[in-house]
């Protein structure tokens, strides 16, 4: 008995979802409830520390560059979007920019993280609060950076040509990352900035 | 037909000097051979944790003894259960996942295999860092020679202060790689069940090991993340200063608790859903009937799942939660009763009226179920916070999950080993040495977990060392030791019963047990390819329909 005699001939609708979104789909499930226990741990230890400094007294809102890195979602949307319509220049563009605001976005957490280790003398084991701030925000950024990576490779692939309409499902993969570690950012702010200072 | 083509290759194959062999093996990123790679490993890591159990028990054997030191015995009973846990009963499932899912679903490999291979060789890197302990984990300190905080290494006890070296460090090291390989395998499975599919196999025709994987995968997913995440914060705390579980700086020894066992309990049904799958396969076939209930199975699977996902807690009653928290985390223990007994009666009512043959596979099946049941009732009873308060901690305990990992879980295991080992090596296994093996393990299995539940429940806590005589104690454990050597006697039957087979087993053909899924219609061992052609399916039982042209299925679900 073999496996050929099991085709039948008659073609049947065959539609099944495209493996990269799955899988990214996945990858965030994953990351999702890693930053989920991160942030639980912030909410619970809010409060907790036994010494200064405390939140309200070192942390101020980051607006600025709240505004970046969620602006930096609209633009890699319309990076992919312009890559779907055959517009390889409108997205390099576009995919530029999101590169751009993440960076700006990375730059303001290394001056706040200056001037919290250096001026308000809080490290990762001042205390219960620098220990749970350094740990949610920076595995935030850290997911930053990776992005950044992974864009500026396609960046790069990009100014050499090698982007074209027809690898639109995979760079539409990795802006769903993008849009993902935006949507944390979401959360990690309202927790850290809003909730807890 | 096709077997003339296939035959030309394994011929050469044959001929290949051993270095292009063993090349070809670790550099492979087939779903076969990284199945089989996966199940070694963790054959090796049975042997080594079956080891670390058996000095336990010989230490254990009579009051008073010194076979092996204090220090040995906490290090021995952490790595028992890591190792288990980890390196043993997560290979195994992943291992037969990677090998059946895509040959049952019809597709010629899993959706990522280059991230297969990956997974595979990170998870292999943790089970190396966790035993490179042995060697390493002197350091500057010259303390500790391997982990010896408990596999649930609660804090403080993994702090500096208490634990000085490198042990504890390779044991978080070790977890943490490997739940990367975890993770990427179970992205891996989802995306494989959920578009790999061959023409006709809709997810209501998917095998119902698909459909238990694509739910333990999901579970993978949401619960190996938060141990990922605690592991994190642990190293944190130790190479960082960080305080997450220091509670002289206001942090949480309960937190640890809390994050551990998120992980801890949805991992027993990340181990029993597949073992759910290998019995929901192996006994309609041995009992020459479908399935009986195949959408409440996959619904009371889902239900498994996301109940599984809320009872962690239960680990904890006598941490002194609040009496809320007690009643939600009781109660949810006894609903997860609830799907799992819809299971059990699914297993039984297959298995009423069926035309049952009682081959290898089959025997370990049945006491799966009906080991399962006792191992289930055990839990309602722990499940029940003021039962717990009293035996929490006790022997009792360990006499109960091990009855769900070994009487549930490693039996069908073997099952799976039975069934599926003339797919794998294209032998027959041997089935005398297969009913030996059944029989020693039976006798072995019930003599230790049995008689564990008794000193359990006349006070003797785990994780001693020795005790004291005239509790009444002695003879229970004696009885218990006495049952080790049976199971290891089991054990070498059963790795004798592999490696004879292998060479001197007699030729299995493409379907040796008549069955019914897709796995079954190629060559054994199927070739690299899988499929000649892509099949196209219209029932549950593809290969019931092409046998039985006549009276086909299709035409009734």
């Amino acid at each position: 008995m073999n496996a050929t005699s099991m085709t039948v001939a008659e073609t049947i609708r065959w539609d099944r979802p495209v493996r990269g979104r799955v899988a990214i789909f996945g990858l965030i499930a994953a990351e999702a409830a890693i930053f989920s226990i991160f942030v639980v741990a912030y909410l619970f230890y809010i409060g907790k520390s036994l010494t200064g400094p405390m939140p309200k007294d070192v942390l101020s809102v980051p607006i600025f560059y709240t505004i970046c890195l969620l602006s930096s979602s609209l633009t890699i949307h319309l990076a992919v979007s312009a890559l779907r319509r055959k517009g390889v220049r409108g997205f390099a563009v576009w995919w530029f920019a999101t590169i751009a605001l993440g960076t700006a976005f990375l730059y303001g957490t290394a001056t706040e993280w200056h001037r919290l280790i250096y001026h308000d003398g809080l490290t990762i084991s001042t205390n219960l609060f620098g220990t749970t701030y350094y740990s949610l925000v920076g595995l935030h950024g850290f997911h930053v950076v990776v992005g950044l990576i992974a864009l500026s490779i396609v960046m790069a692939l990009a100014l050499l040509g090698n982007v074209s309409s027809e690898h639109t499902e995979r760079v539409d993969v990795l802006s769903l990352y993008w849009h993902f570690v935006d949507a944390v950012w979401v959360v990690v702010f309202t927790v850290v900035y809003l909730i807890g200072r | 037909m096709s077997s003339d083509s296939t035959a030309l290759p394994r011929a050469e194959a044959a001929s290949r000097p051993l270095v292009d062999a063993l090349h070809g093996w670790v550099t492979t990123v087939d779903h076969k051979r990284l199945g089989i790679l996966y199940i070694l490993y963790a054959l090796i890591f049975l042997v080594i944790g079956g080891i670390e159990a058996g000095i336990m028990r010989i230490q254990l054997m009579h009051a008073h003894n010194d076979f092996v030191s204090p220090q040995v015995f906490n290090r021995m009973f952490t790595m028992h259960g890591t190792t288990m846990i980890f390196f043993v009963a997560m290979p195994l499932v992943f291992g037969f996942a990677n090998y059946l899912i895509p040959l049952m679903i019809g597709a010629r490999d899993m959706a990522f295999p280059r991230l297969n291979a990956f997974s595979f060789w990170l998870m292999a890197l943790g089970g190396f860092l966790l035993y490179f302990s042995l060697v390493g984990a002197n350091g500057l300190y010259g303390a500790g020679n391997s982990p010896d905080v408990g596999w649930f290494a609660y804090a403080p006890l993994t702090s500096r202060t208490f634990s000085v070296g490198h042990s504890t460090d390779f044991w978080t090291l070790g977890l943490l790689v490997s739940g990367f390989g975890s993770i990427g395998t179970a992205i891996n499975i989802l995306t494989t069940i959920l578009c790999m599919r061959c023409p006709g196999m809709s997810l209501g025709k998917m095998p119902l090991l698909a459909w238990l994987n694509l739910v333990m995968s999901g579970m993978v997913i949401l619960a190996i993340s938060p141990l990922t995440a605690a592991q994190v914060m642990l190293l944190v705390d130790r190479y960082l200063g960080g305080h997450f579980f220091d509670t002289q700086a206001g942090g949480s020894a309960v937190v640890w608790m809390h994050f551990f066992w998120i992980f801890g309990h949805p991992e027993v049904y990340v181990l029993a859903i597949p073992a759910f799958a290998f019995a929901s396969e192996i006994i309609p076939v041995f009992s020459r009937k479908a399935i009986f209930g195949y959408p409440v199975m996959v619904a009371a699977t889902i239900c498994i799942g996301f109940i599984g996902m809320s009872v962690w807690a239960h680990h904890m009653f006598t941490v002194g939660m609040s009496s809320s928290a007690n009643t939600f985390f009781v109660l949810s223990t006894m609903a997860i009763a609830v799907p799992t007994g819809i299971k059990i009666f699914n297993w039984l009512a297959t298995m009423w009226g069926g035309k049952i043959e009682f081959k290898t596979p089959m025997l370990f099946c049945v006491a799966f179920v009906f080991q399962f049941l006792v191992a289930g009732l055990t839990g309602i009873m722990l499940g029940a916070a003021p039962f717990d308060w009293q035996l929490s901690n006790s022997y009792f305990v360990v006499a109960h999950f091990h009855y769900v990992i070994v009487g549930g879980i490693l039996f069908t295991i073997f099952g799976a080993f039975y069934y599926w080992f003339p797919k794998m090596s294209g032998k027959m296994c041997n089935e005398t040495l297969g009913k030996l093996h059944f029989w020693l393990f039976f006798i072995g299995f019930h003599l230790t977990f049995d008689f564990m539940h008794i000193p359990g429940m006349l006070g003797m806590p785990r994780r001693i060392y020795t005790y004291e005589p005239g509790r009444g104690w002695d003879v229970w454990n004696l009885i218990v030791t006495i049952g080790v050597f049976f199971q290891a006697l089991g054990t070498v039957i059963f790795v004798t019963n592999l490696l004879w087979s292998y060479f001197n087993g007699k030729a299995a053909g493409s379907d040796p047990w008549d069955a019914w899924t897709l796995e079954w219609s190629t060559l054994s061992p199927p070739p690299a390819y899988n499929f000649a052609s892509i099949p196209v399916v219209k029932s549950r039982r593809p290969l019931w329909d092409l046998k039985h042209p006549n009276d086909p299925d299709w035409k009734y679900e």
